[in-house]
């Protein structure tokens, strides 16, 4: 199976600037990944490591589900979260032992990041009955309830007041739980997405909302389908902290979900980060992209996440292009008998069609 | 023991001892607590229970569905109020797309079992938005129980259920019916969410009808009874999954039916029925089969407009002429 290498290509250097919080606006121009994170060298070389694989797994997992559609083994829509790895790997890593992850569906990073095996996980997307959900789901629906996920949900925004359902069975158990509900930036101007952020803040829900502003809603950039551009300031309307992420540095994503759970558990209630991004990919397989300019799309390839955090191995942590190489072969391979995995799994009983409608009583 | 209460009371009884039972029983909706419910079903509630288990909701239908829904994924059960059901069409994606999904669509590994109170029903001047009752397009789908009592008896039973079920429950009551008395046991009860229930014994035709459409066919069978035709009456109770075991049995001793139901004959319940009944009892058709349903016009406004729309004892006192 070929999979592409991933991206070797590094920011340009420039100075470290002070942790001031930049705008969406200078985000998207800075030039250098690590500006805003801040704390930069507090995170043991081990994990960075560890967010490494696991975002070169989704990469690479995202690549192979390209291919596997384009053989026909995956059908129906198929949404892929190349580019945005960062956002996923970041987040999710800050999570404790009793936050929950719910997302929309363009799920499979999300799924990955929470550890969900692959091959399960390719299974479900070929419609096999060792997927994650039976091969009932299809990419669109990934779920692993023991690992806290939720699941990826289709409508969009439908899964957003789960979201704050979720967070609210949290609070009412008195646990220490929190939900990080994800969304695109085209959520945040359904109904559902006002109506759960209002309720949230009224009832001071244990929940993070990570909108992962990846410039477009298929085809429609931000600026052409919502009142502002800048996510974080719907957030104001609800009386919510809100900050700015840098979607492309896992480390930012990392400090600011860190930062958004303490608070949360402090009690002060639900918190907004919007968070900066591109999708390399299109929309879904088969996306004419009309809608964007290569230039455009090669300007963001300079800030491809995995560069980002390859730049701060080599050059922070003394990592060496072999230790990459080798986290590389070893996910390749991960991959590969994912698909074997799922390629060989047998597709549901035609008499399963009926099971699962009730709980047997 | 028994005692004559009011299906009002019989509601809020089974809410009160499901809440004192388990823990994680709450209730939320727009008016529940401070106000005491819209229909004063939870009246008393936020004093007895506190705000953390009776639960004021912004008017955000959408977050109301779907809150509601994530919390049950979660491990609570809640019973999320909608005002009426009229409103409940703005959460319909919650209900449908999300809560009746979730089960089937992630392979069991979720449950959801939350219940979705709605009152609703005609009849009361209320026009043309305030006054559905849709409960056939909540039945449409599978995922979902879709449910409504007749009696005080059968509503407190089945709300009882409703909340102990691990599925998702449209739990649909007439809001008519909330001041219909009748026995309801002092003792505890369930009644199950998936079988009808013969109301009336007779030999003639076969009524099958449900919520509102029960107390309208007792009184065509008392008028039909003095001209000597007894009517037997099944009650669906529920329409999601739909029991016609007593309906079948019945229709073949009778070999006539009369469909009754209050929403909107076209598409209706009554065609899905008439359809089962032909198929599971072709051989014993003597007529027809008759529906007497809400005319196909939205609800008026003027009074005696809006009765000429609904269905009445004399309108099924003609149906069961008609086809005997
Ligand atoms: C309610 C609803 N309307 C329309 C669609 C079709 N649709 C699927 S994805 C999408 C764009 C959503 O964009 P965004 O929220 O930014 O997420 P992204 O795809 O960028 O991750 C649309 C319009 C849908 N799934 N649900
Ligand atoms: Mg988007």
């Amino acid at each position: 199976m070929a999979t592409t290498k991933s991206k070797k290509k590094a920011a340009p250097k420039k100075k470290k600037a002070a942790s001031k919080e930049l705008t969406a606006e200078e985000i998207r121009h800075a030039d250098d990944r690590e500006v805003g994170v801040g704390r930069a060298g507090d995170i043991p070389r081990e994990k960075l490591m560890d967010w490494y694989r696991q975002m070169v797994l989704i990469r690479k997992f995202e690549q192979a589900c390209s291919e596997q559609y384009q053989l026909g083994k995956i059908g129906g829509f198929l949404h892929l979260y190349i580019g945005q790895e960062a956002i996923a790997v970041g987040s999710i890593a800050a999570r404790g032992d009793n936050d929950h992850v719910i997302t929309a569906y363009r799920d499979h990073g999300h799924a990955l990041a929470v550890g969900s095996e692959t091959g399960p996980v390719m299974a479900e997307l070929m419609g096999k009955v060792t997927g994650v959900s039976g091969g009932r789901g299809g990419s669109m629906h990934l779920c692993d309830v023991p690992r806290r996920f939720w699941g990826g949900y289709a409508v969009v925004g439908g899964h957003v007041p789960l979201g704050a359902g979720i967070a609210l069975a949290e609070q009412y158990k008195g646990t220490d739980g929190a939900v990080l509900c994800y969304m695109g930036d085209g959520s945040t101007n359904i109904g559902y997405f006002h109506e759960s952020l209002n309720l949230a803040k009224v009832w001071n829900l244990p929940v993070v909302w990570i909108v992962e502003n990846n410039q477009y809603g298929m085809g429609t950039a931000v600026d052409r389908a919502s009142a502002t551009p800048e996510m974080v300031t719907k957030a104001s309307g609800y009386d919510m902290e809100a900050h700015v992420v840098d979607g492309m540095s896992v480390c930012d994503v990392y400090w600011k979900t860190t930062d958004a759970l303490a608070r949360v558990r402090a009690g002060e209630g639900p918190q907004f980060l919007e968070m900066i991004t591109y999708r390399f990919e299109g929309h879904s397989m088969g996306d004419p992209l009309r809608y964007r300019s290569k230039e455009e799309v090669v300007k963001w390839r300079d800030d491809d996440p995995l560069g980002v955090i390859e730049k701060r191995l080599i050059e922070q942590e003394s990592c060496t292009q072999e230790e990459l190489d080798a986290i590389d072969d070893q996910v390749d391979a991960e991959v590969e008998a994912a698909v074997k995995f799922a390629d060989e799994s047998p597709e549901p009983g035609l008499d399963t069609l009926y099971d699962n409608i009730f709980v047997p009583q | 023991m028994a005692k004559r209460i009011t299906m009002r009371q019989a509601l809020s009884d089974a809410l009160r001892e499901e809440m004192l039972r388990d823990e994680n029983v709450f209730i939320m909706g727009e008016e529940i607590g401070v106000w005491g419910g819209t229909y004063a079903v939870t009246r008393g509630f936020y004093d007895e229970f506190g705000e953390k288990r009776v639960r004021d909701t912004p008017i955000s239908e959408m977050a109301i569905g779907g809150a509601a829904t994530g919390a049950a994924m979660n491990g609570l059960r809640p019973v999320a109020e909608f005002m009426t059901i009229n409103f409940a069409f703005v959460a319909f994606d919650a209900i449908i797309n999300h809560a009746a999904k979730v089960h089937y669509m992630f392979n069991g590994n979720i449950k959801c079992p939350v219940v979705f109170r709605a009152p609703g029903g005609g009849g009361r001047q209320l026009g043309a938005t305030h006054s559905h009752t849709p409960d056939v397009i909540f039945a449409h789908f599978p995922g979902l129980r879709v449910v409504s009592p007749a009696t005080p008896y059968d509503a407190k039973g089945m709300l009882k259920s409703a909340i102990r079920s691990d599925d998702p429950v449209m739990f649909i009551e007439h809001a008519t019916l909330y001041q219909e008395r009748g026995e309801v046991p002092e003792e505890e009860y369930l009644v199950p969410l998936d079988k009808s229930d013969k109301k009336r014994d007779g030999s003639d035709v076969t009524i099958v009808t449900y919520a509102q459409g029960l107390p309208i066919s007792m009184e065509a069978a008392d008028k039909l009874s003095k001209e000597g035709i007894e009517v037997e009456i099944i009650d669906l109770r529920s329409l999601q999954p739909l029991d016609l075991t007593l309906a079948v049995e019945s229709f073949k001793k009778t070999n006539k039916a009369v469909v009754v139901e209050e929403g909107h004959g076209t598409y209706g319940i009554g065609a899905e029925i008439v359809a089962q009944i032909q198929e599971k009892a072709f051989d014993y058709l003597d007529a027809p089969i008759k529906r007497v349903a809400q005319k196909q016009a939205p609800l008026p406004y003027a009074r005696e407009l809006e009765q000429s729309a609904l269905i009445n004892a004399d309108r099924v006192v003609a149906a069961v002429k008609e086809v005997l």
